[in-house]
């Protein structure tokens, strides 16, 4: 359950923020279960030497999504629901992924079928070597 | 909230003619991490030196701890601690003659905090302080600084000629300092890699005047870079309010905004671009754009409902 946490500093993302992804990324991908138990504020501030309060931002906005708990004097601790991502927020980080994707591609002078294609192979190596099913929930 | 540590009320130093802290209100709130940011000559050490009743204010007032800045008492003095820009030290004195001399002067003394801080350093006890780096030396004023255990920790450009490894150490002692949840920091720097870090609230000072005073965080949500791109030469640009920075290019303007509102985005929009894309920038590009030269240098950045 132990996780590298990395902090930049000099990017474009505040520090909250990283932290969040950081988080997020974890339990979408499964690397922390509900119930898991969550570092200190004090004990990732000192890791990734941070002023605690923006660990403590973090984690607030994590227990505003749902995504961990609180528990009185115990804790913070991943929380039972999946959805970790909302819709409209699985829809930005897409558009995000695309659009990049779609630029470089185009750059490299591939045409609109190949980069298609290309994407129709990776989708189906990716699902057999991790053993997704088409149609699977994104969690 | 907390009741104030510092508190600056029209705050104002002039030398000769020359004003160098203009009409300065800044409220620092217990627990905070104050970072205190601005060009060089732009009134930051000034303004520390008249907190701590070095220099006296040619108009206005500051209370720190609850007392008159220009008439701090003894027993409050005891409760900050101040580290001087520029890590000076006698020369001549051994590391551990250092400590002695220092905490001659101060009622609380923790031995084992400043044994800590030396080692963390690497700083050998009867090393002459003539002979340390730069990083040793800042070692050594920090832990003749944090040995009081201050209430408040004031440190001036605490930064300045560290290398990578020795700021990072400074931080992780900034860090521990707020263990203590009552402890309060106000730091002036210029490595905004490390008040990325630690600062948890910004002031930024422009030739003597406060052109922000909010959260890092507000800070760095106010200041926006929109991309828009042509299908041919961009227009001209009308008046944008906040613009602070604009690079053009052969089909694309990049306007970097603070506090980018509705009119803003009308304003960008009526501009006819066929794509405009929200762009984040970091911390250094959001202050360069901030201070340039060329930007609407009026905006006076603050948090909504003030800075609490």
């Amino acid at each position: 359950m132990l996780l590298e946490f990395h902090v930049s500093t000099g990017i474009p993302t505040p520090v909250f923020r990283q932290i969040v992804d950081q988080v997020r990324r974890a339990i979408a991908m499964g690397s922390w279960q509900a119930g898991d138990q969550l570092p200190s504020v004090r004990a990732l501030a000192e890791q990734v030497v941070v002023n605690p309060n923006t660990v403590a931002k973090a984690y607030g906005e994590l227990v505003r999504d749902g995504l961990i708990e609180a528990r009185q004097g115990r804790g913070y601790f991943v929380a039972d629901r999946r959805q970790v991502y909302s819709d409209a927020e699985r829809k930005r980080r897409l558009d995000q992924i695309l659009w990049s994707l779609v630029s470089e591609a185009l750059v490299l002078n591939f045409t609109d079928d190949e980069i298609i294609d290309a994407l129709r192979r990776a989708l189906s190596g990716f699902r057999s070597a991790s053993g997704h099913e088409e149609g699977d929930s994104h969690e | 909230m907390n009741e104030p540590v510092i508190e600056m009320c029209n705050l104002t130093r002039y030398f000769g003619r020359k004003c160098a802290v203009n009409n300065v209100n800044l409220t620092i709130p217990r627990g905070s991490v104050f970072g205190f940011l601005g060009r060089n000559g732009s009134g930051k050490t000034t303004t520390i030196r008249m907190l701590l009743g070095l220099l006296e204010p040619t108009r206005g007032s500051a209370r720190v701890l609850g007392c008159d800045s220009r008439d701090l008492s003894p027993a409050i003095r005891a409760r900050i601690g101040y580290l001087a820009e520029g890590h000076k030290l006698y020369g001549w004195m051994r590391v551990r003659e250092a400590e002695r001399f220092q905490s001659a002067f101060h009622t609380r003394w923790n031995r084992t905090l400043f044994a800590n801080i030396l080692d963390y350093f690497r700083l050998a006890r009867d090393a002459h302080v003539r002979t340390l780096s730069r990083g040793e030396r800042a070692g050594l004023c920090l832990a003749l600084t944090l040995a009081t255990e201050p209430e408040l920790l004031i440190l001036d450009d605490p930064a300045l000629g560290l290398d990578p490894v020795a700021r990072r150490a400074l931080v992780e002692s900034m860090i521990y300092v707020t263990r203590e949840s009552d402890r309060t920091i106000l730091f002036s720097s210029h490595m905004l890699s490390d008040v990325e870090r630690v600062a948890d609230r910004i002031a930024i000072l422009d030739r003597g005047r406060v052109r922000a005073y909010c959260r890092l965080d507000t800070f760095r949500d106010r200041v926006r870079r929109f991309v828009l791109r042509f299908a041919t030469a961009p227009p001209e640009l009308p008046d944008i309010p906040g613009l602070l920075h604009t690079v053009r290019s052969d089909n694309e303007v990049s306007l970097t905004v603070v506090n980018p509102d509705e009119r803003t985005e009308r304003v960008i929009g009526d501009l006819g671009a066929d794509g405009v894309e929200r762009v984040s920038i970091d911390l250094e590009d959001a202050f360069i754009s901030y201070l340039g030269e060329r930007g609407d240098r009026g905006f006076f950045l603050q948090e909504a409902g003030g800075a609490s």
